[in-house]
């Protein structure tokens, strides 16, 4: 594993662009469990109990069972990765998380050969996440990956930002980060991981097929029936910023574009 | 019955004229809030959905003028045109924003409202009320006669366009768009079942 970091460095998957501030990271947030307004989370999420926490790890590993998230982060190699973050809404941010790569995670738990695919769970508590009080979306929330994606060394479990503790409107304490795919592929408050070779049905596609895929990939050549996907709009930038253009996987062409060789993005969108 | 007399009353006495400068007011300090960084990190999108929602709520207020004075005998009548003014105004704000400040890409403009469903019915409500914001004057009035009260008849497409483009751009089934859209669809039904009894009236 150690080895795993001189080769991050090489590739060099942080972005040189300057991170938005702390306060715009924790105050904009999506976060449906607390409610549909980008300031509920910041509002509502205090509610939410960290500790204990444990992550079940099930489905076609080696070591299945109830992961203590101390337990976890005892073996885990703690990183800085300063990523870009792009919504399907089509605003942006850039964003110092602090974490360790999924496949860590996946390798503890013992990935089986015959498992294609990993399946996300949302935290289900209700009487601390308001949001859930109403059949909005089908809680809990769902997400998944191809399991080649989620081995891939940009692919994060985050457990911080700034070096601080990852606030709970932001998915605390451990969420997953997917920089070159749009943010809602990045579950938050994660308490489940199954390892499955079945293509998971994610919440949002459950919901609307035609707006958001399973692989969600960022991609300007892509059109959403809702947000244009050629631009994008950095957060903090004031009221007469100009759009920037959206770049194909987020920026990160070059490390991951080989994961979908010979697909069609534009029918797996 | 005493209360809306005193209403009416009252009511008589206020002119219609000061609402047109109250009506400054909302914008010009959204603007001033959202320059000065007081309305959050993304103040674009801010002033874009808060134009937009205050013009949609002063068009209902606008349409449920006929029904309070049916319904409820309060008389408000003075204050349609200006409202019905302000509002489109407020719905003309919230479009510059779109325009000018968020996409701000003229090919993107076009692309949007051709191919985004939501776009394409809000700028279709946009339109629909242009004709009726120009001719909302007594010249106009008495220039089209008759002809005025069926073109303005436009406006209840229009509310409703604007109505469901809120609850279309929204993810998911949130409630307070499908709120909006009830009260205009019950303020929309109140005349239809109207009409009708007329009809049946003349008959």
């Amino acid at each position: 594993r150690a080895q795993d970091k001189p080769e991050f460095k090489i590739n060099g998957f942080d972005t040189t662009e300057t991170p938005n501030t702390f306060e715009e990271i924790t105050t904009y947030n999506n976060f449906y469990e607390f409610g549909t307004d980008k300031g509920d989370p910041a509002k509502y999420a205090s509610a939410l109990t960290t500790d204990p926490w444990s992550v079940e790890i099930d489905g076609l590993v080696e070591r299945p069972g109830s992961y203590g998230l101390g337990d976890i982060l005892s073996k885990m190699d703690i990183d800085e990765r300063i990523y870009r973050f792009r919504c399907v809404e089509a605003w942006s941010m850039v964003i110092p998380w602090n974490g360790f790569e999924l496949r860590q995670l996946l390798q503890l738990a013992g990935i089986q050969s015959k498992a294609k695919y990993v399946r996300f769970e949302t935290l289900y508590r209700p009487e601390e996440m308001r949001g859930q009080q109403r059949p909005l979306l089908d809680w809990p929330y769902v997400e998944g990956l191809r399991l080649d994606e989620a081995m891939h060394p940009l692919t994060l479990m985050a457990t911080g930002l700034y070096g601080k503790e990852l606030p709970n409107q932001n998915g605390a304490p451990l969420r997953l980060v997917v920089p070159w795919k749009y943010g809602f592929k990045s579950i938050k408050s994660v308490v489940k991981i199954t390892l499955t070779d079945k293509q998971p049905v994610n919440t949002w596609k459950a919901i609307n097929h035609r707006e958001y895929g399973f692989y969600s990939n960022v991609n300007p050549e892509v059109s959403h029936p809702r947000w244009t996907q050629s631009s994008e709009r950095r957060i903090g930038g004031g009221v007469f910023a100009k759009r920037i253009e959206t770049v194909k996987f987020n920026g990160y062409e070059e490390q991951v574009a080989d994961l979908y060789k010979g697909m069609d993005l534009t029918v797996q969108y | 019955m005493a209360f809306v007399d005193v209403l009416n009353n009252a009511v008589r006495r206020i002119p219609a004229w000061p609402l047109y400068i109250v009506a400054v007011i909302p914008p010009v300090a959204m603007f001033y809030w959202a320059i000065t960084g007081q309305l959050g990190v993304d103040p674009v999108k801010n002033l874009e959905h808060e134009m937009g929602q205050l013009g949609l709520q002063v068009l209902i207020l606008t349409l449920a003028i006929t029904p309070l004075r049916k319904y409820a005998g309060v008389n408000l009548i003075k204050f349609r045109r200006a409202l019905g003014v302000i509002g489109f105004a407020y719905i003309f704000l919230h479009l510059l924003v779109w325009l000018v400040l968020d996409v701000q890409i003229l090919s993107q403009i076009i692309k949007d409202i051709l191919k985004r469903p939501y776009i394409t019915i809000g700028m279709a409500g946009f339109v629909m009320m242009l004709p009726l914001a120009v001719t909302s004057n007594n010249w106009s009035i008495r220039k089209l006669g008759s002809k005025w009260r069926v073109l303005h008849k436009l406006f209840y497409p229009a509310i409703l366009l604007g109505a469901v483009h809120f609850v279309m751009l929204v993810k998911g089934w949130q409630i307070e768009p499908l709120v909006y859209l009830a009260i205009v669809t019950i303020l929309l039904a109140l005349r239809v079942k109207w009409s009708a009894r007329l009809r049946m009236a003349r008959v």
